[in-house]
């Protein structure tokens, strides 16, 4: 099936700092439009999704998601194995939804990985809340778009992000990009962004009581990975998604 | 144990010790004092091999071994343990996981059996135990949210579960409240008072001193050992001060 859809430009904002070069080799393959979810009211759901391998090296994950009035969806990501590795999510909240989202962003050499969200708060009494951490080694590039929209009408909004990125290279590079469009005036918009490396006083401290670098480093990037999982309540799924994560940055070094 | 020989160090571009000589042997323990940025810390951390303290002259050798020449890690292992004066936080890892992660990498570097959890969490139960310190804090993140004092405590519950050879304690006593101090110094005497091992205090109060007696007592200042002595030394220190004596 050919694609009719245009090629994205980097004009379009969700997609400044993506591959482009790399999304033009593959863009008559790669599947076109975005997976739905409807998450009925009242009702929770809760989908991890690590992203997939692809053989030309670009995958692509698309959701679009409905959260109707008083359902929650708990959505975990991992974004590891691709050259070019996009995730995006447009969410729809209805009146008092909950979006709960998590992702981890590992790259290396010349990986170009990224999260990009557009959050609708079109109701009022809607919470979410996105937490997103990235490591990045080498000269890989870790971004994260999240666009947070409040209507006129949403009162009581509450939303936030948190994003923090490790780098383990001065070669690799984060991004981390919040806009947010707020249109009612009782709401709650947190943003927090930190780009940061390895606390060397830390790696010295643990060296002085017997830990060897790698297991340092291990012990301590695990830590700041977790925060991304925290919020999934099944511990089996928990445990699977971690996994998949620590494998991931074992390779990182 | 350990014979440091005319070590000079310096920190970046900085020459803060400047032809330092110090023995210990085996069962002595030894205390240093001196003033605020006699090159105290500069010593303890030139020792445990931090980065960014470079030696420039002279050595030291930690059971007839070169200690300049091993990793920091591999001092550790070797049976080098360094109280900080400031311990670090490291934000998620909990203490248990970290020291048994620890012990057990010095464990399989000397090649002995590493401990299973249940043993470890039996030595970790008793070592808090002896400075009173409750286990719900061990399954807390390293130092994270502690007080001064509990930092320090904390300090001394590692070293009871690493049991290392030497420790260069550095200012172990700042901080502490009256009671956590004879705790403290008790946990000293209790894991080090041993002929088979050497303590390095590093202190600028008696207090401790009284708790955990020196065989000898050192002034540091301008990163030289300027005067050497036995327990009295501290004493006439604390009368007369440093001016006076060194
Ligand atoms: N990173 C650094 N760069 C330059 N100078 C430094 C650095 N770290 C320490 N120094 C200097 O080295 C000197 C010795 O510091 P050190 O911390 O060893 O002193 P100290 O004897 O432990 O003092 P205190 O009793 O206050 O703990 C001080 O003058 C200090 O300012
Ligand atoms: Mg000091």
């Amino acid at each position: 099936m050919t694609n009719v859809i245009p090629l994205p430009t980097r004009k379009d904002e969700a997609w400044r700092y993506a591959d482009l070069d790399a999304l033009a080799r593959v863009w008559g393959d790669v599947p076109q439009g975005p997976e739905r979810i409807i998450v009925p009211a009242g009702e929770t759901l809760s989908k991890q999704i690590v992203l997939p391998v692809a053989m030309s090296g670009v995958s692509i994950t698309d959701l679009d998601v409905v959260i109707e009035a008083g359902a929650t969806f708990a959505l975990h990501l991992l974004a590891t194995d691709a050259d070019y590795g996009r995730m995006s999510v447009n969410v729809l909240l209805h009146e008092g939804a909950h979006f709960e989202m998590g992702g981890a962003i590992l790259g290396h050499a010349d990986q170009t990985l990224e999260i990009v969200t557009s959050v609708n708060h079109a109701h009022p009494n809607a919470t979410s809340n996105q937490v997103v951490r990235s490591v990045l080694a080498g000269h890989a590039t870790g971004s994260f778009l999240g666009k947070v929209a409040v209507a006129r009408h949403a009162q009581k909004t509450d939303a936030s992000q948190s994003v923090k990125a490790m780098l383990l290279d001065r070669t690799a590079t984060a991004n981390a990009k919040p806009e947010l469009e707020i249109y009612a005036d009782d709401v709650k918009c947190a943003h927090g962004a930190t780009v940061g490396e390895l606390d060397k006083a830390a790696l010295f401290y643990m060296a002085a009581r017997g830990l060897p670098p790698s297991i340092a480093r291990k012990l301590m990037l695990q830590a700041f990975i977790a925060d991304a999982f925290v919020s999934l309540e099944d511990d089996a799924a928990r445990e699977t998604i971690e996994t998949r994560a620590l494998a991931a940055l074992e390779g990182l070094a | 144990m350990l014979k440091i020989e005319n070590l000079h160090a310096q920190v970046g571009e900085t020459s803060i010790l400047k032809g330092l000589s110090l023995t210990i042997n085996a069962g002595e323990i030894h205390a240093i004092m001196g003033p605020n940025g006699a090159g105290k810390s500069t010593l303890a951390y030139t020792l445990g091999g931090r980065p960014g303290y470079d030696v420039t002259e002279g050595s030291a050798t930690f059971d007839g071994q070169d200690l300049l020449a091993l990793e920091p890690h591999e001092r550790a292992a070797a049976g080098l343990f360094l109280g900080f004066q400031y311990p670090v936080e490291i934000p998620g890892v909990s203490n248990l996981q970290f020291l048994r992660e620890s012990l057990n990498s010095q464990r399989r570097a000397r090649g002995e059996e590493p401990l299973s959890g249940a043993e470890f969490i039996r030595l970790a139960k008793e070592k808090a135990g002896l400075l009173k310190m409750d286990m719900d804090m061990l399954k807390r993140p390293v130092n994270v949210g502690f007080s001064g004092g509990e930092k320090k405590r904390n300090e001394m519950v590692q070293m009871g579960i690493i049991d290392p050879k030497l420790a260069l304690l550095d200012e172990t006593d700042s901080g502490l409240d009256i009671d956590a101090l004879r705790i403290v110094g008790e946990g000293i005497n209790s894991i080090m008072r041993k002929p088979d091992k050497a303590v390095l205090l590093i202190t600028h109060y008696q207090r401790l001193l009284d708790l955990v007696k020196p065989d000898f007592v050192h002034v540091l200042a301008g990163g030289r050992i300027v005067r050497s002595g036995g327990a009295e030394l501290a004493l006439e220190l604390e009368e007369q001060g440093y001016e006076a004596v060194a």
